[in-house]
């Protein structure tokens, strides 16, 4: 497959969200906003490129039988470094993501990824697919934030465009889990996907 | 009564899944059979009140006096997966059959947010039950985890009931499967945002 | 086998080592810059740095700074917390020499988004902007006092309002040397709100 193919799959084929309907706690919690998604899903990419190439990597020396423990590490120490930097650099998004930047360790997009692609291909495919995959995941989260900020709160990354509020339940537990399903009944009839 | 409060507002004013979305892959993934939400739901809940426990001691023993708190992260999924292990072995030896009701779940726990979610949650967010903003202690903690898988199971097996019967009616085709159980999820979160503000 | 995690356990945790030695430094520059951005919007102009000083009252221990103009104290900057909706709400609250609350900054809150969390918009917190606390009553409303409340958010707007009442508290006994809850008329309030909300 080449390295455009494998960096675009992630968009439409092989959507994490709409299509694999992996990592349904983030999606569901971090996307009061379209920016909340947009930080969310740049988190999650970066994990994934990176633990993608160190797995892709490691992978021939290790055994087995410890495999899951081992990338589980690996994972982790990724995400802990992410979120040193995001507490340096931008301590503001970090605290409005809170618990679920540390959470992407238990990602099941992240963990997949590992035992699906990248402990058999090399590092340069490997980080390739993680990048297909994390821009996909970016995109449907940046979309169902955008879904709810438009209908919750009448803005638009943030710039408000009708005064007063919008329907709180969109912002609001229930709404996420209705957003999320209209839009995947959306991307299956324009994907042609049922 | 601090206790009862704690139960209240974890099992349903801050449910776990349909409030703060930890644990929402098994919630979605293994709520077709009522049966088999209720095995989950047990493991789960097995497997938290363990989990916290032994996280606790750990974040308070060994890396608060060590000052190594960034390895919390990494050292909190290490534990679970190695306690997740060991609860196996151990119910494979001493209770066969919860291990075969139970046994088929545990490995997939290592990787449920909820788990590792509310370990991190009782170190670091400061709570208020009842009373002044406080950091839990050991028995709070342990209560608070157990009231909340207390919660991930009541929701999940209300879930699953409702799947049961949707699977009986006719359902539009592009909202076949995980589509409609969302919808449900949603109104399942509506009914449990009524809740609110009780405690 | 158990080499190999070894082995990797090592190396991750002398890669975070190292990160956390790097970071560490900017981590602590956000945080402190995230303080004195509070600091400088919620009191009057000063120069030089804020001092941090600490009160004890009432076996607690009060944590604000000082800020100084030409060598006199230009105001205080109090750190107070109160139980909200989704657990505490912390507020950075600026009183003047003269007694009068010049401004307030959230410092820390998990209120409902949409409902709650408008406790940090202006609309709001406006309110307590050149507030004289003997000319207003310091409740919303709907106890009797003189602060409007956010629409369909009585309890995160109650506390705030405890919570200037508590920095007020603490202005006087950093003032008067004498504990907060010394028969203030400020903290009697608070409390009185405190109690109403707990019913």
């Amino acid at each position: 497959m080449g390295k455009f193919k494998l960096i675009t799959k992630g968009l439409v084929k092989e959507n994490p969200t709409f299509v694999l309907l992996l990592g349904m706690c983030p999606t569901l919690a971090t996307t009061t906003s379209a920016i909340n998604g947009m930080g969310m899903g740049l988190a999650t990419l970066f994990v994934l490129v990176l633990s993608n190439m160190a797995i892709s990597a490691t992978a021939p020396y290790i055994p087995d039988k410890v495999r899951i423990p081992a990338y589980i590490v690996i994972i982790a120490a990724f995400v802990t470094v992410l979120q040193f930097i995001m507490q340096a650099y931008t301590p503001a998004m970090y605290e409005t993501l809170g618990l679920f930047i540390p959470l992407i360790v238990v990602n099941c997009i992240v963990l997949g990824r590992a035992e699906a692609y990248a402990n058999k291909n090399s590092v340069i495919d490997s980080a390739c697919d993680g990048l297909g995959i994390g821009l996909g995941f970016t995109m449907s989260l940046t979309i169902l934030g955008l879904v709810r900020e438009i209908l919750g709160s009448g803005s638009v990354f943030g710039f408000k465009f009708i005064a007063g509020d919008g329907i709180l339940a969109f912002v609001l537990a229930p709404g996420a889990f209705l957003a999320l399903a209209y839009l995947i009944v959306i991307f299956r009839k324009v994907t042609k996907m049922d | 009564m601090e206790y009862l409060i704690i139960l209240v507002s974890a099992i349903f004013v801050n449910n776990i899944l349909l409030a703060q979305f930890l644990g929402c892959c098994p919630f979605l993934g293994v709520s077709n059979k009522l049966s088999t939400a209720v095995g989950m739901s047990g493991a789960v809940c097995f497997v938290i009140t363990l989990a916290t426990l032994v996280t606790y001691l750990l974040q308070y023993y060994v890396l608060v006096p060590l000052h190594i708190e960034f390895m919390q992260t990494i050292s909190f999924i290490l534990v679970i997966a190695a306690l997740v292990q060991m609860v196996e072995i151990i119910l494979k030896k001493i209770s066969p059959s919860l291990y075969q009701a139970l046994g088929i779940f545990l490995p997939l726990i290592t990787t449920n947010c909820a788990v590792l979610g509310i370990a991190l949650i009782v170190v670091t967010k400061e709570f208020t039950f009842g009373g002044e903003p406080h950091m839990l202690n050991l028995v709070e903690s342990v209560v608070y985890a157990f009231a909340s898988s207390l919660g991930f199971g009541l929701a999940m097996i209300l879930f699953a009931g409702l799947r049961e019967q949707i699977a009986l009616n006719k359902v539009p085709k592009p909202f076949k499967g995980i589509p409609i159980a969302l919808v449900t999820a949603s109104i399942l979160a509506m009914a449990f945002m009524g809740f609110s503000g009780m405690v | 086998m158990v080499l190999c995690l070894g082995v990797i356990c090592l190396v991750s945790s002398a890669v975070l080592a190292g990160v956390y030695a790097l970071t560490k430094e900017p981590i602590e520059a956000a945080a402190a810059a995230k303080t004195n951005n509070a600091i400088t919007q919620v009191v009057p102009e000063f120069d030089g740095e804020p001092e941090l000083a600490s009160i004890e009252a009432d076996g607690q221990t009060y944590e604000y700074y000082v800020v100084r103009k030409g060598g006199e104290v230009a105001g205080y900057a109090i750190t107070a917390a109160a139980t909200g909706f989704g657990g505490p709400v912390s507020v950075m609250v600026g009183v003047t020499a003269d007694g009068i609350v010049y401004n307030t900054s959230v410092l820390s809150q998990s209120e409902t988004p949409g409902l709650g969390a408008k406790c940090t918009e202006p609309a709001f917190a406006d309110q307590f902007r050149n507030l004289d606390p003997a000319q207003t009553k310091l409740a919303v409303t709907k106890d009797g006092g003189d602060i409007d409340a956010i629409t369909a958010s009585t309890i995160t707007s109650r506390a705030y309002v405890n919570a200037v009442n508590n920095a007020l508290a603490v202005y006087k006994a950093i003032t008067d040397g004498t504990a907060p809850d010394a028969a203030s008329g400020a903290s009697e309030a608070a409390e009185e709100c405190q109690s109403q909300e707990t019913k």
